[in-house]
């Protein structure tokens, strides 16, 4: 016990910064500014893998580190979708996960948004569409905030997760390309 | 015939070190998997391809006594049914059923149902030999799977999954329980399945290690060596000594961040919120130091044909070298709070056992195998450049429970961070980068690497003109998902999560 409580003191308070909202990366408005006037950054996650490859799931987990400090923001990771205002989706959407999904869409309460992380729930990726895999999340469900990356970083993650909740009026003054 | 015999009739097979390769008539195939697996040999894969001229041929690889085996069975006709190993090989149940969905080839082995085939494609669909689209069906029906039931007084069914309640990975889990009590677990895969396999044959054959590296996206530079040692032994490619050096560097780091990820999870899965904060600063630190020496945090990138892609520089070395000193020193610190810890200890110890005896009857390999006294190391037995020189350590438990398994990963962290800081020392000045032929049409290649969790296999069959024709990746994890049933066995429900993530298992890497 003294040796964690000593190794507690020790290490201290290792949280940084967090970046600010990528409004570039909103394609489409899931919430109404009101309410999220009222969430504020008080926001439920819910992580489905639809396809990945398990390389976006690794920096999803790293959000999580004292470092990034998700929690910190008051942001956090549930274990339902009845409990979630967000979907957190990776991969191309696998066929045999599109009912999966699609199920965890709708048992979603509304009003909800769609975060679809890295090259594949962008885009597909390099496993594309085939006989197996539909690509890109948004041929599933709807999206409000794609994030590109072969993973996205956390801080890249974390932009996008920040899109999603930042009211409009900081959107529309710097809408259209990344600055 | 006694095993020598098959191995004195092998010819070279290109790519790993130690391979042979044998092509045998369909009565032989049954004896010389007898001889293997009476030698105590392991099966490392199983598939099943198609030449030029469409004749049908199953391939299997084997290691045993320290050399490894492609086995080919030509098939004269693929509609009969090819002599199934199940005896011999329990491992081989789910490869055999897959390769059925992928390729339609049956074994003459009684269980016939669908494995990576789920609702998504007919069975009369082969998606790796069918040259028609698949047509794009209505909705996607329901699968009926049939789960084997355990019947009798209060046993009731708990179904898990797909989606679990983590940011993991989706599979299903059939537990059968009394009470608290697993009387069995079966699991259901292939939910990830996206056509990884077929995805290969549309990419140039130099291109195949990007699609290699996010086989399983925790093995990157395992998946992407291996293709790219296959690769470079059909291409005639003999890599620089720096490249070899600077891949193992890469594996190494692969191979500690992982693990410094599932001991902080193990931690917390046994309610030590404490261990999941700390391990998972020093894996940050970890990733922070590879960005800065090597240029990703993951290095999905970074093993190309011919050598890396990154050269590693003096100080990126030596940010390497500090950053591993370091954290080899912290976990030393965190390994006694750990054992140190009753409740940690507690859960740990006993949870989850695979004895020695079954592990070897099941197959069990590469980290988990190594904590049930299965002692088997590619990088120690069948070493590949640089290993002859950098010769790891032989790390092993015998007990096969959690706690084993936690040991393991401890000890072959300490392990791997000694190796990088003398790879960072000792990695030999020259070219990173060799130039790549594109193969002879019809040449076959085989790689082997020992990744994280266990060996990671790659087969790969050029075309003409620098395609694919047939690339067959497998990760350990085939032959550890049916363990991980067995080791449930009389534990109780809450401790799954635990005994899980002591395996930690691929879910893409398996279902392709």
């Amino acid at each position: 016990m003294l040796k964690t409580l000593r190794q507690i003191a020790s290490i201290g308070i290792v949280t940084e910064q967090p970046p600010q909202a990528d409004e570039s990366l909103r394609i489409r408005d899931g919430l109404q500014d009101r309410i999220r006037a009222v969430l504020g950054r008080a926001l439920c996650i819910r992580h489905v893998d639809a396809g990945s490859c398990n390389g976006c799931e690794l920096e999803i987990h790293a959000l999580n580190n004292p470092l990034y400090n998700l929690e910190g923001l008051g942001i956090r990771f549930v274990a339902s979708p009845r409990h979630a205002d967000l979907l957190l989706v990776t991969g191309p959407v696998s066929k045999h996960m599109q009912v999966a999904l699609r199920r965890t869409y709708d048992a979603t309460p509304d009003p909800k948004l769609v975060v679809a992380l890295g090259d594949c729930g962008c885009a597909g990726g390099i496993f594309g569409e085939s006989y197996a895999s539909f690509g890109r999340v948004s041929q599933v469900i709807p999206v409000d905030v794609p994030v590109p990356g072969c993973p996205p970083s956390p801080t890249q993650i974390l932009e996008g997760i920040l899109a999603a909740l930042s009211l409009s009026p900081a959107r529309t003054a710097s809408a259209g390309e990344r600055t | 015939m006694a095993l020598r015999a098959w191995f004195t009739r092998s010819y070279t097979q290109p790519g790993a070190p130690g391979l042979r390769a044998l092509t045998v008539a369909r009565e032989e195939w049954r004896q010389v998997t007898q001889d293997l697996a009476a030698a105590g040999g392991r099966l490392v894969a199983l598939w099943a391809s198609r030449d030029e001229r469409g004749a049908a041929t199953i391939r299997g690889t084997f290691l045993a006594e320290r050399r490894g085996l492609v086995l080919s069975l030509q098939l004269a006709d693929a509609e009969a049914p090819y002599p199934g190993l199940v005896d011999l090989f329990p491992a081989a149940a789910r490869m055999q059923r897959a390769l059925a969905d992928l390729s339609g080839m049956h074994s003459t082995d009684p269980d016939t149902r669908p494995w990576l085939r789920h609702a998504a494609w007919p069975q009369s669909y082969r998606p790796l030999t069918d040259p028609r689209p698949l047509l794009p069906a209505a909705e996607p029906e329901i699968d009926p799977y049939e789960f084997l039931r355990v019947e009798g007084e209060g046993v009731h069914e708990i179904p898990v999954g797909p989606v679990h309640a983590g940011i993991i990975e989706p599979g299903h889990f059939r537990f059968s329980v009394v009470g608290e009590k697993v009387l069995k677990l079966e699991e259901r895969l292939g939910y990830v399945h996206k056509g990884i396999e077929h995805r290969f044959t549309e990419l140039p054959i130099l291109e195949g290690h990007r699609l290699a590296a996010r086989v399983s996206g925790d093995s990157a530079v395992a998946f992407s060596w291996a293709y790219c040692q296959a690769l470079e032994g059909i291409s005639g490619v003999e890599i620089p000594p720096r490249a070899a050096w600077l891949r193992a560097l890469c594996l190494e780091l692969e191979r500690i961040a992982n693990h410094l990820g599932d001991l902080g999870a193990l931690g917390n899965d046994a309610g030590f919120a404490f261990g999941l904060a700390q391990f998972s600063r020093l894996k940050e630190h970890l990733l922070r130091a590879t960005q800065e020496a090597l240029g990703e945090r993951y290095l999905m990138g970074a093993i190309v044909p011919g050598g890396t892609r990154a050269d590693l520089a003096d100080s990126g070395a030596r940010r390497l070298a500090i950053c591993v000193r370091e954290l080899a020193d912290e976990a030393l610190t965190l390994r006694a709070i750990y054992e140190e810890h009753a409740g940690v200890r507690d859960r740990f110890t006993g949870a989850g056992a695979v004895a020695p005896e079954l592990a070897a009857r099941l197959g069990l390999t590469g980290l988990a195998g190594r904590a049930s006294a299965q002692a088997f190391d590619l990088r120690i037995d069948l070493p590949c450049e640089p290993y002859a020189q950098l010769t790891p350590a032989t790390i092993g438990r015998s007990e096969g429970d959690v706690a084993a398994r936690v040991a393991v990963r401890f000890d072959e962290l300490q392990e791997s961070c000694r190796l990088i800081r003398r790879i960072c020392e000792a990695v030999p000045t020259g070219p990173h980068l060799a130039p790549v032929r594109v193969p002879a049409d019809g040449a076959v290649g085989a790689g082997l690497i020992e990744g994280w969790r266990g060996p990671v296999f790659v087969a790969l069959e050029a075309a003409a003109s620098g395609a694919i024709r047939r690339c067959h990746p497998h990760d350990p994890s085939w032959q550890n998902w049916p363990v991980l049933e067995h080791a449930i066995i009389g534990n109780i429900v809450p401790d799954f999560p635990l005994i899980n993530k002591s395996f930690n298992l691929s879910y893409s890497g398996h279902d392709l």
